[in-house]
Formats: structure tokens, C-alpha cells, sequence
């Protein structure tokens, strides 16, 4: 037919199968994205938000690579908020809500203007291996495509079956069938697989609420944005609305557990903890008398408004009754229930770095397979999947990101070493050095790299460039000039922090806890006037001054960074037996066999395997 | 780092300054280590230069003399310089590191390493017996729900959480603070006890101190004789009673003597009773009375030099006597306890005896004793993280930088009790908290 060989397959085309359709067209390499239906690519299957607490970091971190996500983002935002603001800027966090079928349609019209991507609209059911070798993917019509690289992003799909009370049936997602055949061929090839649970709530006619029962919750008055490039910044914004359960809708979600096949144990897969259906929240946290609701709109020209906070598998009438004794839901009318579904997942200890599987040559996984929960998640996962099965077909190393790199490092790594048996979502407290994983660096981190893999374009890159130079040298004038205590003391009186006797640094008044650098600018003409004269962008004024406030830390997150990377790359004989060394501790032999780390730092990080064990894995391998 | 650590403090014959940076590598070097213009030791000093030490780094021997004193004062001079413990193959680790060894003389390295962690097993069940680890566990437990609670501020900001309440924080901090000191002054005191409470076993010439040490450790480590004066040296065991190490000291018999060696003998006993932490005075009841044994005990307290160490009077041969009659003589004398070394009569009162008053001096048993010197080091590090807690809290920092000092508490206590801790936050937080939208 019309189909040459492709270079890479990408099987999905969600969060993680746009992303990495993209990163490796950009790249350089001819790419089929194949999916079961062209007019869902990049839904948002769930809430129509992108970002948030440690997810804003990673959108801002696949930016700064070169992917999309946060372009998609910032031209489908319906409000933007930066999270955490009062915290430190290391958890600052961006999040937008987004327009769920704008969002859609902006990652097609990219995708489409890709000229190095090709679609498909089919079903595949199976890999097609020659020689032992991967070949090709097989779809439902009895097409083969041949191909030197293929990428599995099946999301929900793979025997997805769809859960309400007591009611089930095979799917991928709401109205969408489930994808059957490639689990069942990748046991045979020896892959292990497993199966994970998830939920979403119910969609609600917003001509039918209340709002003035609920809190306003308003985006940001000067909103920011993902995108490290010149999207447009949001003029107007949409609020969402806050409410509340209580004990009359509890009391009403309860009539139903006996249908729920949560708690009649018709669901085997484990959900995730941190999103837990409200049936969940009920039967655990019993003494809570109510339960927080985000009412979020879908879009701009859509009354759809998704209830985040109660999702649901229990019978469609017990949700629809428990629904209306929520204030301002009185005469609400669903457009849907909420539902739980299961499907199949690849432990994803099963891969590499590079997310190769370790079984299959060419083939990579990427998003929920691995284990994972998330639009972010996925599209970091897709991204690096993109980059590396690219490098794959050209014979080039991987590219692996470390945990002091990024996020995205830090997923990878958690899921490669420790595996996951419950949806993986990503939160700053799994970042060992997240002082040094901010949304601000994400550019100066990341975008070098981006670059020269030849992912990031030379725009990005010149950008980075101009910044680093610019902070830098804000630090250094502000560094090497002195201000006089006569200028500097009053303001220092009216803050509540101690005056200063001799004239001192710059740096050393911006140090203080109390201190700003945009009030500095404002109050002392002298700053004032050095920063006029520098004329740099907020971005490096900012960059500088993060730099200097968090210095101490940041220097010390570097120390340990530094340290632990050492044995980070220092790697391990993949064929090592480490049954044969006897003064390992039990457990760590057998976590090491099983696991079969790639380098000393992932040893490291394997529970069961103390600092002892590494001292002597050191002694037993050579360079 | 190696060479400007002595920098000030290993000084030439006279006095002056020794900079090891221009000396020649491969060397070594006579000298003192002076700190605070108090001489330390006299040590050897063996310069190696990177690349052409084990590590491939700059290294610096310092060979002192054989004294567990000297060598901890050392040790801490140079903790105080900033200068840490190696952790353990730390050397062979960065000999590796630095490609200074190849696979086969890694795995000789390994042999021994794996010796070593057989000793380190044994040393950490020790410390299980001794307690301590399971109070550094449930304070870290403590830590890991203090930072649960922000962690949940930090990253579920957005949802209905409960906050941190600010005040109990601080007040759990200040406890564990001073849990933490308490393990630290432990610290003495278990080093005392891990090295040995030192007994020193004294009296007259030939009153039976050797007989009683051998019996004591059921060995004929001293030699025994008729003849008075047959220990000149200092003859040292350790034997552990009910769990509790001390090291005994059979001295020379303390008389007037022309002899020169056995009064070196006898100087030497002095010195030695200078340093016990319990004294135990044996006596003949042949050669003696109350009058002659308190003058004899008023002796040894003056000479040494020591008021401090509990002295346990201890009359000897009582197999031969009549009991009462024994008690009767010597009532004048506070705490007199009657035994045979040569059969074994009541030796067992001895030792409850020797245990009772070690416990009166190094707490009782239920006191938790840190002996191990890296323990001592992260118990330091915990201590001086929470102490920035303590100072972030009044200074009014956001959580992630409190949170962060909190982390490096608990990953010092972690290096203890041989955990990690990321996990735990979540596993904590999952499970006690209602999150999740």
C-alpha cells in the first residue's frame, strides 16, 4: 500500500504518544503514529488541567527538551495559577485548566504540521517479529508496518474493562473499546504483566448548578505561562468553584457499597492511593465529616464541568442521588457517571533507562504501561521514549536523564529501579534535590541538551544563552557593589530586620528573609539605578535572585548531587551473578538478581540493599 | 584537604610549623602534634601524593603511639577541623572511584571488607542489646510524622489538608534535641565501657592480686609465685561480667623496695590508679588489720592521686578464717568483701560488687550509651540540623527549607539504624492523611 518502512511506530496517541510521535519526528526520524481513533487524539480523559505540584515542573521540564505539552497548554488555558507561592520557589508550581477539545485540537494541528509524521487510524494487535528480531506492528485489518522502532503508549486500553456498581464492560475508556492481543503476545515473547485500577468522576450539566453556593476560586491576576517560548499569555481566564460533601451525601454514597466493585472485589487492580475514588475516602477517613470538590469548567464554549474530587465506580442512581445534596448541585443533571477502570500495565523494572525493554531490542514503553498516572507523566515518558527509540534507529547512545537533572529523571529512575504496584504520580518529596529541580531552571537545566540532541530549536537555545549570561551578571554587580547604611536603614527599620553599621554587599541585604529584590529595585535608588543600567529580563532577575536567596541550599543539594553521582556512572555487568558473593546481605542478592541494576547509583537506591552492599559490589566489579 | 588539615597542628623538634605541601611526597616525617599549645603525641607523618596514593588521592598517615587515648584525642582534633570518619571501604571506594585499583585487587580489598562486616554485624547486634538504636528509630519515627506533615503542606497544598501545627512542632523538636544530647553525652560514658572499665587490682606484695585476676578470668594469664615481687609489669585483661567490659589491672605489689625495677613496678601502679575508674584493694588477713588496711587505703588514694574511683576493700584467703570473726575485725571498714582467689570462695560477690558500683558510675542499665564513634558523628549532624530547624521556625522560613533541614535530621539518624527515608514520607502520608482530589 501506501506505507513505506518507518523508522518508529508509535502505538497511541495520547499525552505519551504525541510526545513522542513528535520528539522523534523533530529528530529527524519518519514516524507513524497509529491510533484507534483520529478524533480523540490527546484527549484528556480526565481533568481538564495540565501542571501542578511537581507536574508544572515536568510540564516545564519536556518544554525545555523541546516537546510540546506546554505549548498545547498555554494556547488551550482557560486559567492559569502558580502553585505554592507562599513556599519556597522550589515548589512553586504552574497549573492551568484547560479547554478540554481546544487542548485536542492544538496537539493535532502540531502534530500535523510535523512533516516527518504519518497517521493511521487502526487497531494494533500485535508486534510483527523477524528473526527474533522486531519488524513491524500488525492492526486489526491484517496490516503489517515495518518498522526498525516501536513505542507502546496503550494508556487505559490494553483489555481495559469499565467498571459502574455492578455493571461491566470491556473498554478503553468511556465510549471508547478496549485494545486486545498485544498483552497477551508479549507475555508469550516473556514479558510480565499486571493489572492497575483507576477512576474518574462524573461530567454535570453546568447550566444546572448553583454557583453562588460555592467558593470562587480566580486564576492568577498576572497569569505565567509553560511554555519556556513566546505562547500567548491568557487575558481572560474561567474560575472554578469549591464546595463540599457532607454526612447527608455520605450517608447516600454508603446505600451503594454493596454494589461497588471496589469493596465486592470485582476490581483486582490497585488504585492510587493519593486520587482515591470518594467511596474511598469515605470508608477510610470515617471521621471527616465532609470531602473537598473542585468544580472545573471543560472548556470555553462547553457547559461541561467535571467534579474533581468525587470520583466514582458506584451505581450511576447512588451518584446521581449523593450529587444532588451537595450545595449548589441541588438540580444538577449528569452527562455522565463517574467510572472505575481496569487494564494492563508492564512492571516497568522490565526496562531500561532509555525505556527500552530489557526483553525486546527496539521496542519502548511510555505512560500508564509503565505503571504510571498523569498527563505529565505520560507526555515526559513519551517524550524521552520519542527521543530514545530515534537514537535507537540511529545507533546512538541513550539519553538518560539523572535525578539531579530533572523530574523526569527522577520517574524514570523510581520506576526502572523500584517498580511501582500502584498508579505512579509524581510529588516533590520523591525528588532528592528538588531545590535544584525548579520550574524556573527547568530552561537552563534541560534546553543545552534539548539542543544538542537536536530537539530544542536554535530559538530556544540562543534564549538560554542570553538568560544564563544575564543572571550571572546580575549576581556579579550585585555581588561586587556596596550600599551605604544611610540609604539602606530606614527601609531595613520598616521590615523589622536589623540595620546595618558599615556599608555592606548588595547580596548580602537580599540574603536576608525579609527581603525581595523586586521591593530592593523599588525602595533603594541605588539598586534601582545598577539594575536599570543591566537591562535584563525578569526572568534573569529572578534567576539571580532565587540564586542568591537559596544559595546555602542549593550549594548543599549540589554537594550530595555530586556525591551521588559518582556511582551513578559507575556501571554494572548486567550478567553480574550476585548470588556468588557471598558477603552481600541476603536480601540484597536476591533484589540485585531480580533487578539487575545498570549502574552502582540505582543499586543504591533498591530497599533491602544497604550502603554496605554497595561498598562491596564497588570492590567486586571492574572499571 | 589532607595536608592543610595539619596545617597548625604538626610542628618540627622545635616548635616550628611543618608544611606538608612542599614537603617531598613518599616521606616520612618525625614531629608533634600540638593542639592549643598542649602536645598531643609524638607521631610519624607518611605523605603520599595524588595520583600516587592508595586512593589517588592526597593522603596523610599519622602513626601515633598505641594509646586509644592518643588516638582518639587525634581523631577529635581533627573532627574539630572539619574533617569527617571515613564511612566504611570508604578508601577502597575511592580508590576504585579514582581507577587506582583493578578488578583483581579489588577483590582482594573485598575479602577484607567482608571481614569487616562481619565484625560490623556483630557490633550492630551489640548495639541492639545496648538499646540505643531503638530509641534513634522511634525518634526518627517521630521525625518521619513531623515531616509527613509538611511534606502533605507541600505537595497537597491545594487540597483540604490539615497544617502542621507550628507550636507542637517546635516543641517535639526541643524534645528530640534533648533526646539527642542525652545520647550524646552517652557518648563518654559508653566509650568508657565499650573500651573497658579499667579495674586496677592492687596491695601489698604477694597478697594474692595475681591469683585473684587469673581466677577472675579462670586463665593463668599472670604468673603466679611464692615469691613476693613476681609482677613488675602491668598485666591487663578484659572480662565482661553481666554484660558490662572491664578491663582489669594486676599491678605490681606496693611496698618500699631498693629494688629499681620493681619500683618502676610500683611507680607504674601509681600511675595506673591514677587512671582506674575502680580500685580494688586486696588484703591479706595474715599480715593485716582494720588500722593497717584503712592506712593502707588513705595510701593509695594520696599516691595516685585519685579521690574519685570507688575503692573496693577485698580480704583475701576468708576460706581459711572464720567468717563472723572476719566481718568483726575489719567492721571499721566500709564495704569489706571476703573471698578466696585461690578456691574461688565468694568470688561471685566480687563481681556483683565490681558490677553494682560500675553501674553507680556509668548510670544504670536502663541509661542508653552510644559507643560507636560514627554513631556519635550523626547523632551530631542530626542534632545540628534540627538546631536549623529551631532557627528556620523563628525566622519564619517556608517549609520546603524547614522540610529540608528535617530530611538531613532524619537521614543522620538513618545512617544509624541503616534506613533511607524517602519513602516513608509518602508511605506516612498516604496512610494517615485524606488526600487526593
Amino acid at each position: 500500500m501506501q506505507f513505506p518502512d518507518y523508522d518508529v511506530i508509535v502505538v497511541g496517541a495520547g499525552h505519551a504518544g504525541c510526545e513522542a510521535a513528535a520528539a522523534a519526528a523533530n529528530m529527524g526520524s519518519r514516524v507513524l503514529l497509529m491510533t484507534m481513533n483520529m478524533q480523540t487524539i490527546a484527549q484528556m480523559s480526565c481533568n481538564p488541567a495540565m501542571g501542578g505540584i511537581a507536574k508544572g515542573q515536568i510540564v516545564r521540564e519536556i518544554d525545555a527538551m523541546g516537546g510540546y505539552s506546554g505549548i498545547v497548554s498555554d494556547r488551550s488555558a482557560l486559567q492559569f495559577r502558580m502553585l505554592n507561592r507562599s513556599k519556597g520557589p522550589a515548589m512553586w508550581s504552574p497549573r492551568t485548566q484547560n479547554d478540554r477539545m481546544l487542548f485536542a485540537a492544538e496537539w493535532r494541528k502540531l502534530l500535523e504540521q510535523t512533516p516527518n509524521v504519518d497517521f493511521w487510524q487502526d487497531m494494533a494487535v500485535g508486534l510483527h517479529v523477524e528473526h527474533n528480531r522486531l519488524a513491524g506492528v500488525i492492526t486489526s485489518m491484517g496490516l503489517t508496518f515495518r518498522c526498525k522502532a516501536v513505542v507502546l503508549t496503550n494508556g487505559t486500553f490494553l483489555n481495559g474493562i469499565i467498571h459502574i456498581g455492578e455493571k461491566q464492560f470491556g473498554g478503553g475508556r468511556t465510549g471508547e473499546k478496549a485494545a486486545t492481543g498485544i498483552t497477551e503476545q508479549l507475555v508469550q515473547f516473556g514479558f510480565e504483566s499486571g493489572r492497575m485500577k483507576t477512576g474518574t468522576p462524573p461530567r454535570i450539566d453546568g447550566r444546572s448548578l448553583d454557583y453562588t453556593k460555592m467558593e470562587v476560586q480566580e486564576g492568577d491576576e498576572n497569569p505565567g505561562k509553560f511554555s519556556y517560548k513566546d505562547t500567548p499569555r491568557i487575558s481572560k481566564q474561567r474560575p472554578c468553584h469549591i464546595t463540599y460533601t457532607n454526612e447527608q451525601v455520605h450517608d447516600i454514597l454508603r446505600t451503594g457499597f454493596e454494589q461497588s466493585p471496589m469493596f465486592t472485589g470485582r476490581i483486582q487492580g490497585l488504585g492510587p492511593r493519593y486520587c482515591p475514588s470518594i467511596e474511598d475516602k469515605i470508608s477510610r477517613f470515617s471521621d471527616r465529616d465532609r470531602h473537598q470538590l473542585f468544580v472545573e469548567p471543560e472548556g470555553w464554549d462547553t457547559v461541561e464541568i467535571y467534579v474533581n474530587g468525587f470520583s466514582s465506580s458506584l451505581p450511576e442512581d447512588v451518584q446521581y442521588r449523593a450529587l444532588r445534596l451537595i450545595p449548589g448541585f441541588e438540580n444538577c443533571k449528569m452527562f455522565r457517571p463517574g467510572y472505575a477502570i481496569e487494564y494492563d500495565y508492564f512492571p516497568p523494572v522490565q526496562l531500561k533507562h532509555s525505556l527500552e525493554t530489557k526483553l525486546m531490542e527496539g521496542l519502548f514503553f511510555a505512560g500508564q504501561i509503565n505503571g504510571t498516572t498523569g498527563y505529565e507523566e505520560a507526555a515526559c515518558q513519551g517524550l524521552m521514549a520519542g527521543i530514545n527509540a530515534h537514537r535507537k534507529v540511529n545507533a546512538q547512545a541513550p539519553v538518560v536523564l539523572d535525578r539531579s537533572d530533572a523530574y523526569i529523571g527522577v520517574l524514570i529512575d523510581d520506576l526502572i529501579t523500584k517498580g511501582t504496584d500502584e498508579p505512579y504520580r509524581m510529588f516533590t518529596s520523591r525528588a532528592e534535590f528538588r531545590t535544584l529541580l525548579r520550574q524556573d531552571n527547568a530552561d537552563i537545566r534541560l534546553t543545552p541538551l534539548g539542543y544538542e540532541i537536536g530537539l530544542a530549536d536554535e530559538a530556544r537555545f540562543q534564549a538560554v544563552k542570553a538568560k544564563t549570561i544575564d543572571y550571572q551578571l546580575v549576581m556579579k554587580k550585585l555581588g561586587d557593589t556596596s550600599i551605604e547604611p544611610s540609604e539602606v536603614n530606614p527601609w531595613l527599620e520598616i521590615l523589622g530586620t536589623d540595620p546595618i553599621r558599615q556599608k555592606l554587599k548588595m547580596v548580602s541585604i537580599l540574603g536576608r528573609p525579609q527581603v525581595d529584590l523586586k521591593s530592593m529595585i523599588e525602595k533603594l535608588p541605588t539598586v534601582q539605578s545598577l539594575v536599570d543600567q543591566l537591562n535584563v529580563s525578569v526572568d534573569a532577575l529572578e534567576q539571580a535572585e532565587i540564586n542568591i536567596k537559596y544559595a546555602g541550599y542549593i550549594e548543599r543539594e549540589l554537594e550530595l548531587a555530586s556525591k551521588m553521582n559518582r556511582l551513578e556512572h559507575v556501571r554494572l555487568p548486567i550478567d553480574l551473578d550476585y548470588l556468588a558473593i557471598p558477603s552481600l546481605s541476603m536480601e540484597a542478592r536476591q533484589k540485585l538478581n531480580q533487578l539487575k541494576p545498570e549502574t552502582l547509583g540505582q543499586a543504591s537506591r533498591i530497599s533491602g540493599v544497604n550502603p554496605a552492599d554497595i561498598s562491596v559490589l564497588m570492590v567486586f566489579i571492574g572499571r | 584537604m589532607a595536608f592543610a588539615s595539619l596545617e597548625d597542628f604538626f610542628f618540627d623538634s622545635k616548635g616550628k610549623s611543618i608544611d606538608l605541601f612542599s614537603s617531598k611526597p613518599r616521606k616520612i616525617l618525625l614531629g608533634n602534634l600540638v593542639d592549643q599549645k598542649q602536645l598531643i603525641d609524638e607521631v610519624l607523618v607518611s605523605i603520599f601524593k595524588g595520583p600516587h596514593s592508595y586512593t589517588g588521592e592526597d593522603t596523610v598517615e599519622i602513626s601515633c603511639h598505641g594509646s586509644v587515648f592518643i588516638q582518639q584525642q587525634v581523631l577529635a582534633i581533627l573532627q574539630r577541623r572539619g574533617l569527617r570518619l571515613a564511612g566504611p571501604g570508604e578508601f577502597t571506594m575511592r580508590a576504585f572511584l579514582n581507577g587506582k585499583l583493578d578488578l583483581s585487587q579489588a577483590e582482594a580489598v573485598g575479602d577484607l571488607i567482608a571481614a569487616e562486616h562481619g565484625r560490623a554485624h556483630q557490633a550492630a547486634i551489640q548495639q541492639l542489646r545496648g538499646g540505643y538504636t531503638l530509641t534513634i528509630q522511634h525518634l526518627r519515627q517521630q521525625l518521619i510524622d513531623f515531616a509527613s506533615l509538611l511534606e502533605l503542606e507541600l505537595d497537597f497544598a491545594e487540597e483540604d489538608v490539615e497544617f502542621a501545627n507550628r507550636e507542637k512542632l517546635l516543641n517535639l523538636v526541643e524534645v528530640l534535641l534533648g533526646e539527642i544530647r542525652q545520647l550524646q553525652m552517652g557518648f563518654n560514658a559508653g566509650n568508657v565501657l565499650k573500651n573497658g572499665i579499667p579495674v586496677l587490682i592492687a596491695g601489698k606484695p604477694n597478697v594474692g592480686k595475681s591469683t585473684l585476676l587469673n581466677a577472675l578470668l579462670n586463665e593463668d594469664k599472670a604468673i603466679v609465685s611464692e615469691i613476693a615481687g613476681t609482677t613488675r609489669d602491668v598485666i591487663e585483661d578484659h572480662l565482661v561480667i553481666d554484660g558490662l567490659r572491664f578491663r582489669f589491672m594486676d599491678t605490681a605489689g606496693i611496698r618500699q623496695t631498693d629494688d629499681t625495677i620493681e619500683r618502676i613496678g610500683v611507680e607504674r601502679t601509681m600511675h595506673y590508679a591514677s587512671k582506674a575508674s575502680i580500685i580494688v584493694y586486696l588484703c591479706d588477713p595474715d599480715q593485716s588489720d582494720a588500722d593497717s588496711l584503712a592506712v593502707e587505703l588513705e595510701h593509695i588514694r594520696k599516691s595516685s592521686n585519685n579521690h574519685d574511683a570507688p575503692l573496693i576493700p577485698v580480704i583475701n584467703k576468708s576460706d581459711c578464717y572464720n567468717e563472723t570473726e572476719l566481718h568483726y575485725r575489719y567492721q571499721s571498714v566500709n564495704n569489706v568483701v571476703l573471698i578466696s582467689a585461690r578456691t574461688g570462695f565468694k568470688l561471685d560477690e566480687l563481681k556483683s560488687e565490681l558490677v553494682s558500683t560500675a553501674l553507680l558510675l556509668t548510670g544504670s542499665e536502663s541509661e542508653l550509651l552510644v559507643t560507636n564513634a560514627r554513631h556519635a558523628e550523626s547523632l551530631r549532624k542530626a542534632a545540628m540540623a534540627l538546631e536549623k530547624v529551631l532557627h528556620g521556625m523563628r525566622l519564619q522560613l517556608s517549609t520546603d527549607l524547614l522540610a529540608f533541614e528535617l530530611k538531613d535530621a532524619i537521614r543522620n539518624l538513618g545512617e544509624i539504624t541503616g534506613e533511607v527515608y524517602t519513602d516513608d514520607l509518602l508511605g506516612n502520608i498516604f496512610s494517615k492523611f485524606c488526600i487526593g482530589k
